[in-house]
């Protein structure tokens, strides 16, 4: 890829239920950049990557993605992963992994991104808060997406998935990737830039 | 590449059916009750039975695949899995089509299969199987996908069956009408030809329109 993907965003503003979210909300974020998205409940972080996502409609406002694929939109080269977590409780991990996999468009089965080998074939029913929560992230890996849209990613992670989290957020960036996480604690990432939502109401 | 995605989901539905139960065991048992009560509600007149039959099991069918239709979209709005197919290559209202067909699989076509055999209870002449069978094959395929919209309309609702029922019935009556006129046309001397042209042309019509506004109405659910 010659040109570096680049993501702008000039005077969005988002309504939910008549209320004024966020207005007035710009930056841009290239290739390689990871942006924090910090802020008290309510403040619109979640609201921000849906909307990024397709999934909500900004009532005004612009989002440019620049240098991605010209036929597709943003919200089919960005992977979201949202406080709900897409799991099907009835399948397996593995069966689960397919899934989205074939419905993505690839053949992989990543499951060894979130160490979920061992469970391969328990019924994601079984599996421990965190342990869905490594299940939803290992979609990350199903297709290859140059954004990520990730929503409080680190909710009932143990460190050590923490830390892994941290490595695969850190190997999308350095690839040329760019990521939006929405986070309380301190995530850790000395390069990340801040936008803190409580400003933009 | 589409083509897979489609694929794959309804691999996913079929599976999700087979494992925690699709409302298939409870619509076979809503049919079965019908076709046990009737003779006892109307009584021991054969004839009379035989006469309505073919109306009673349409019914039957319609109210049973009706009752299965507000779960068809419940599960994948909650846990998240519709934002995830609605950020995937395959257009929104494809992903609604590929569920109603998923759900026509499942659900109406078995009992559409099991139907006809069961109308035996009501006394019905066996020469009569072969058209029921192909009025209802036909006319489930509808049922699923009208359905569509009302499972759609009530995704976010935790108890929508009394509303689907509502919104979708009137939707059903072409549906009953021509698919009881081709099955009693039989009896009599007129051919069921014309009524079953009529219902094939539904059929195509509910496979064609359903999807947009299902994608519509869940569309705005998710904003």
């Amino acid at each position: 890829m010659a040109l570096l993907l680049r993501l702008k965003v000039e005077n969005l503003a988002c309504e939910r239920g008549g209320r004024l979210v966020f207005s007035n909300l710009n930056f841009i974020l290239n290739a390689g950049e990871m942006l924090e998205l910090r802020g008290a409940n309510g403040s619109g972080k979640s609201s921000l990557l849906r909307l990024l996502a397709g999934l909500n409609a900004a009532s005004a406002g612009s989002i440019n993605f620049e240098n991605g694929s010209p036929d597709l939109s943003l919200a089919e080269q960005a992977h979201y992963i949202g406080h709900a977590d897409a799991n099907k409780t009835a399948l397996t991990v593995s069966e689960n992994l397919k899934f989205w996999t074939a419905f993505l468009g690839e053949n992989k089965t990543p499951l060894d991104a979130f160490n979920l080998g061992a469970l391969a074939d328990d019924q994601a029913l079984l599996l421990s808060a965190g342990q869905r929560r490594r299940l939803a992230l290992s979609r990350l890996h199903c297709v290859q997406r140059p954004v990520w849209l990730l929503d409080e990613p680190d909710v009932g992670l143990d460190s050590k998935s923490r830390m892994i989290l941290q490595n695969h957020i850190a190997r999308h960036l350095d690839e040329g990737g760019m990521a939006l996480v929405a986070t309380h604690a301190e995530f850790g990432f000395k390069a990340a830039k801040t936008l803190n939502m409580d400003d933009r109401q | 590449m589409m083509r897979g995605a489609a694929l794959a989901l309804i691999k996913r539905d079929v599976l999700l059916a087979r494992k925690q139960g699709g409302g298939l065991g409870a619509a076979l048992g809503f049919i079965l009750a019908v076709m046990v009560l009737v003779p006892l509600a109307i009584g021991p007149d054969q004839i009379l039975l035989q006469r309505i039959a073919p109306g009673m099991m349409w019914l039957a069918l319609l109210l049973a695949v009706l009752l299965t239709s507000d779960r068809m979209f419940q599960q994948d709005f909650e846990d998240g899995s519709l934002d995830v197919m609605a950020m995937g290559h395959l257009p929104f209202e494809l992903v609604t089509l590929v569920k109603a067909l998923a759900h026509w699989l499942t659900i109406s076509l078995p009992l559409a299969l099991i139907t006809p055999p069961l109308g035996l209870l009501l006394n019905i002449d066996l020469s009569q199987l072969p058209i029921l069978w192909a009025t209802m094959i036909l006319g489930s395929l509808a049922l699923s996908m009208l359905a569509s919209i009302g499972g759609a309309v009530t995704a976010g609702l935790r108890r929508g069956g009394l509303l689907v029922s509502l919104l979708i019935l009137p939707l059903y009556v072409p549906v009953l009408i021509f698919g009881v006129a081709a099955a009693t046309a039989s009896l009599g001397a007129t051919s069921s030809t014309p009524a079953l042209i009529v219902l094939s042309a539904i059929t195509l019509m509910s496979v064609v329109v359903t999807p947009w506004a299902s994608a519509t109405a869940l569309k705005a659910y998710l904003r």
